[in-house]
């Protein structure tokens, strides 16, 4: 049996020691498209502040982890799929066969389409190449300015500054972090770090990029009229699925692949995993992509576990952040932004703008459903227990809409009984 | 033959002797803040829980971990945080659902029970025998773990 495996990120690296684990004689082949040893993309901001090396960032610390293994690797990009063929074909020409195969190539950082997107010192923030890159441009007193104030958005953010930079971040949405936090809680990531000296642009696009002279400074053109000089332009705008090399193939693709709870995509001998996956999401069933490391290990170990000949299932992916920006951390979880009352929804929400601490809970019934949190780090675990146990809370549902700082009391009693 | 911290919470009076120890095993101060074991008050019980980390199978921390920077203890069972590998990412603190494993901003690292190589500290500090490190086989751990599998998305992975 021959297992091929596209992509050596947290999905890819986990899937093939789990392929190992549950059968010691297969054939594993793990395909990576960078020239770099499989590594995490989650450690890029602390390379960026120089608080590990590059080898920091690989994903096993063992030089010879994966031949100790019997884990092949191979260096290529897929270009395409043959599924009738049980083929892969790599951009070097050449092709290899597989009796299973795992899609897990993760995704690439969108570029707007935006006059000047193209000029040489316009960034993407995502692979160790561009790591390397933004770290010989950018130095204390670097005008940077970030397009995107995102989940990696904020987190490159942090690196940035720590690097000494001057930083202006422009953000479509009315918030940092629209698609994380709720407007309370992305308001108060924007005072905090509007407050440690970081200039922050909400509901402004980027129209245009020009060089003031040649290799020169940049001059970025905002909707709202305004006009900022910087010296490099680091564009954190999204990440999408990579899923060019599928094109002509059956395969039912939405945003990502779409798999089923065993991470089988439509083409049954295909699974997919990780960033580039779309499986259900654990309340309503609906396709979603969590691109997020637990999220891929999970579904990495359930399709490894199924390829390998096993049977298990995903109960459902549980959306879940977490994000420190300059000392100040969130979490979400779930459905934190709730669902409305006809449907059951109810929702408490504490608010200490002076503390920067919040949190948010909210319940479908007595269940809690989703969270979110600031400036808390003691337990937020639980959060994720609670709502991924689907627990009956009972009578403490109402303990928690009127004090929902008592999570933890709630989860002990509620959860472990123990309290 | 492992063993593991079996807690009963009817025992315990709430004095935070195992807190303290925690802490000065850790950290070389007497400060609860920095325990990695915590007791929780229920007034209106009366009751008192200490609660930490049961070095569950699934492992939700070390699996979680981008950089491997959490490990098993071969001799304890135990799941340890390498500080000098970890990054502070805090990926593991939203992937635990026990919430046992926690960002200490001081340090920049995540921390939690590493069952103190083999003889935990807060067993060995408590009068009461609320904590104490018993042949895991006996311990009322089967309860938390049996609950562990509702919210285990890969719960055969380890079959």
């Amino acid at each position: 049996m021959k297992h091929l495996i596209l992509g050596n990120g947290p999905a890819g690296v986990v899937a093939a020691e789990t392929l190992r684990h549950s059968d010691t004689q297969c054939e594993i082949l793990m395909a990576g498209s960078e020239d770099e040893p499989p590594y995490s993309r989650m450690a890029i901001p602390y390379l960026l502040e120089e608080n590990i090396d590059e080898s920091g960032t690989y994903l096993r610390k063992s030089p010879d982890h994966f031949d100790s293994l019997g884990i092949s690797q191979l260096r290529g990009r897929a270009v395409s799929l043959d599924i009738n063929e049980h083929q892969v074909l790599f951009q070097d020409g050449h092709s290899e066969t597989y009796d299973r195969l795992l899609i897990a190539t993760g995704s690439h950082p969108v570029r707007p389409p935006i006059p000047g997107i193209d000029l040489p010192n316009v960034h993407t923030c995502w692979t160790l190449d561009d790591a390397r890159a933004i770290a010989s441009l950018t130095k204390p007193g670097t005008r940077v300015l970030q397009l995107g104030a995102g989940f990696i958005g904020c987190i490159i953010l942090e690196a940035l500054a720590n690097r000494g930079v001057k930083l202006t971040v422009v953000e479509m949405g009315d918030r940092m972090v629209p698609r994380m936090m709720t407007p309370k809680a992305g308001g108060m990531i924007k005072r905090w770090v509007e407050n440690k000296g970081i200039q922050v642009r909400t509901s402004a696009g980027v129209e245009r990029i020009d060089e003031t002279e040649k290799g020169g400074p940049l001059r970025v053109s905002l909707n709202t009229g305004e006009t900022l000089e910087c010296d490099v332009v680091i564009v954190s705008a999204g990440v999408v699925p990579n899923i060019g090399f599928l094109e002509g193939t059956p395969l039912h693709v939405a945003k990502g692949i779409l798999v089923n709870d065993a991470m089988q995509t439509s083409v049954p001998e295909i699974y997919a995993a990780g960033d580039v996956a779309e499986a259900p999401d654990l309340f309503t069933g609906a396709h979603l992509v969590s691109a997020i490391q637990p999220n891929a290990a999970d579904q990495a170990r359930v399709a490894a576990i199924n390829m390998a000949g096993g049977q298990t299932h995903l109960k459902g992916v549980l959306a879940i952040n977490v994000l420190d920006t300059l000392g100040l951390i969130s979490t979400s979880f779930g459905q934190w932004e709730g669902v409305n009352e006809r449907e059951g929804g109810s929702g408490a929400e504490l608010i200490d703008e002076e503390a920067f601490r919040y949190l948010s809970l909210q319940f479908k019934d007595d269940v809690m459903i989703g969270a979110t949190s600031i400036g808390w780090t003691e337990h937020v675990g639980v959060l994720r227990g609670l709502i991924q146990g689907q627990v009956r809370l009972g009578e403490r549902k109402q303990q928690l809409m009127h004090d929902p700082t008592r999570f933890m009391a709630a989860y002990l009693g509620a959860a472990q009984a123990i309290a | 033959m492992q063993q593991a911290l079996l807690i009963d919470p009817e025992k315990c009076t709430g004095c935070l002797q195992c807190e303290m120890a925690c802490s000065y095993e850790n950290y070389q101060v007497f400060n609860i803040a920095k325990s990695r074991i915590k007791v929780f008050n229920f007034e209106e019980a009366g009751r008192k829980v200490p609660y930490t980390c049961t070095q569950c199978a699934e492992a939700w921390c070390m699996h979680a971990c981008p950089v491997e920077a959490i490990v098993l203890d071969g001799a304890t069972g135990a799941k340890i945080v390498l500080d000098d590998v970890c990054v502070g990412c805090k990926v593991c603190t939203i992937a635990c659902p026990f919430g046992t494993i926690n960002y200490v901003q001081d340090s920049g690292k995540v921390q939690k029970c590493d069952l103190c190589g083999g003889d935990p500290a807060c067993a060995a500090a408590c009068p009461t025998e609320a904590i104490t490190y018993v042949d895991a086989n006996w311990t009322g751990l089967d309860k938390m773990r049996a609950w562990a599998g509702r919210t285990d998305t890969a719960s055969q992975a380890n079959a």
